[in-house]
């Protein structure tokens, strides 16, 4: 088998296993990076349960704050933090020093 | 008179000028035009009472500390030497004569003042990155941190623009 078709069929595996896991899955972890004002694109297939790393690249201090109130996390620059999420349902998150950057997130029961 | 200098520093950055401005030249401004906030903010907090006032003060005199440290290791990084310009003498004019006359006032009255000018000093900066600093800035680098400069100075007078609603 050439190279390329190994790499293929082992991809093919993987997006297999992804969309037969059942939404019990184990939590698993998602990172989002904040770098020159915004944040990353939002991870799909969210799952209450699920941890969030938030990884600030930026020299600026931000924060991870959602807008229903379920999480609001300091963010110094440079740093991490982590969120679980705990509800489900569409969540806005916002900066709250600059509420310009945005994200939604869709979390599954 | 005030409207005269902020009006004379926001031609200098806004107009063409006959040579677009230099790498070094850029970050003379850009440093010298953060330094104007971080002592406009510093100002705020020493005379302002007003909650929504002095978070939006913290919030200037954190990023600008941090944008002008930013810029400070990349210039140094570059091997450049910020270099005086015209329009970074006229910018540190008008800054002066603003914190002066701000100082004359007290209570509410220095808090319409120090609000409404932070919106249309952010505005001046905001053009001027737009129009001229950002465009003419040659070293990949330098345009990186004057992008992210612009998008955070633009949440800046946004929030300017909030406070200032509130207080009227």
């Amino acid at each position: 088998m050439r190279p390329g078709r190994l790499v293929l069929a082992l991809a093919g595996a993987a997006a297999a296993a992804a969309l037969a896991s059942p939404a019990s899955a184990a939590p698993r972890v998602a990172t989002i990076v904040i770098d020159k004002m915004r944040f990353g694109p939002a991870p799909a297939g969210l799952h209450v349960g699920d941890r969030i790393v938030w990884v600030n690249k930026d020299f600026l201090r931000h924060s991870a704050t959602a807008a229903d109130r379920s999480f609001d996390l300091d963010l110094p620059a440079g740093k991490s933090g982590a969120v679980v999420l705990r509800k489900a349902g569409v969540v806005a998150v916002a900066c709250k020093f600059h509420p310009g950057m945005k994200l939604q997130l869709n979390v599954a029961r | 008179m005030r409207i005269l200098l902020l009006g004379a520093a926001a031609f200098a950055i806004a107009a063409p000028a006959a040579a677009a401005p230099s790498d070094p030249q850029i970050a003379h401004i850009a440093y010298t035009a953060g330094q104007i906030d971080v002592a406009a903010g510093k100002q705020a907090l020493a005379r302002s009472h007003d909650k929504r006032v002095r978070a939006f003060a913290q919030e200037m005199v954190r990023d600008h500390q941090a944008v002008n440290e930013k810029a400070l290791a990349l210039v140094k990084k570059l091997g450049v030497t910020p270099q005086a310009n015209p329009t970074s003498a006229a910018l540190s004019k008008g800054a002066a004569a603003k914190l002066k006359e701000l100082g004359r006032l007290k209570g509410a009255a220095f808090d319409r003042a120090y609000i409404a000018n932070e919106v249309a000093y952010h505005r001046t900066v905001n053009g001027a990155l737009r129009g001229t600093l950002i465009p003419s800035a040659s070293n990949g680098e330098l345009k990186a941190l004057l992008e992210t400069g612009l998008t955070l100075f633009t949440e800046h007078q946004k929030h300017a623009e909030h406070v200032a609603a509130e207080l009227r």
